[in-house]
């Protein structure tokens, strides 16, 4: 494993960020601003993912992440606040519950997470230098049925989401 | 300083995923919901690429199992906003306290 001096500090900086800024999400009052700290968060865990070897998924967290969605939730942002954005990101009347049951999800991840003895689990050997060419040709032998069973999801998202989203008057006046 | 194990990405996408659960669980914007559920996704990607370094480093399983986790997530976004805007359209509202069509 690499010990390097660079990478804990990297992981550090990292693993702040975005905590951080995950918060930020949380906790801004305007909910403009919780989609800009949104993709800060996405492009330090497109960080992260360099730091554990997977240079294709940090590049993909960043075009898909970072670029696709957080564009589109701007999108729909501004297709459905008419008024002023200062007050849009509210908290509701359940946070106290809300917040005990995350901190039993917390106490019973930590349980579990002290109980494994990840030292035996952990293998010896190294990520492949070239991650890209290896997970293309899984892709297109191993893993060539969800592969194509995903394409056929994001074709059947796309035309759900057009059908659902298009305007009714539109659809009366196309029946006429 | 210790050198950075597999025990730390764990506690970071298990911290991670507690935000985004609280986010899901406590606001009161569509809109925000959404944005909560992609954190605890990507918090997901994490622990699913930290254990295919530690654990399978040659196979890649974790990191085409996040690959679709992206793709699944991207398509989510899009039909819940869609969603959202048709929600919008009817009740000029995103309030997720104003949406009880399904309470008797």
């Amino acid at each position: 494993m690499e010990t390097s001096i660079y990478s804990v500090i990297a992981f550090y900086g990292l693993a702040i960020t975005i905590l951080g800024n995950a918060t930020l999400v949380i906790f801004a009052r305007n909910i403009v601003h919780s989609v800009l700290f949104l993709a800060v968060t996405f492009i330090a865990m497109g960080g992260l993912f360099l730091l554990l070897d997977a240079d294709f998924l940090a590049a993909v967290q960043v075009l898909v992440y970072a670029g696709a969605v957080c564009i589109m939730v701007v999108f729909g942002i501004m297709l459905i606040q008419r008024s002023d954005m200062k007050a849009t990101n509210l908290f509701n009347r359940q946070t106290f519950a809300g917040a005990g049951l995350v901190a039993l999800v917390v106490a019973m991840c930590a349980v579990f997470a002290g109980r494994t003895a990840w030292t035996d689990l952990v293998a010896a050997g190294e990520v492949p230098a070239n991650t890209v060419q290896a997970i293309g040709e899984l892709m297109l032998s191993k893993y060539v049925i969800p592969f194509e069973v995903a394409a056929l999801l994001l074709l059947v998202a796309l035309i759900g989401a057009i059908v659902i989203a298009r305007d009714e008057e539109v659809k009366a006046n196309a029946g006429n | 300083m210790p050198a950075i194990s597999l025990t730390h990405y764990v506690v970071l996408s298990a911290l991670l995923f507690s935000i985004g659960l609280f986010g899901v669980l406590t606001k009161r914007n569509a809109v925000a919901v959404l944005i909560c559920i992609e954190l605890m996704l990507n918090a997901v990607n994490i622990n699913l690429v930290a254990f295919s370094k530690y654990i399978t480093p040659a196979d890649f399983v974790g990191q085409i199992f996040s690959i679709f986790v992206i793709t699944v997530a991207a398509a989510e976004v899009g039909v819940g906003l869609a969603i959202i805007i048709a929600i919008y359209r009817n009740r000029l509202s995103v309030n997720l306290d104003d949406f009880d069509w399904l309470k008797w």
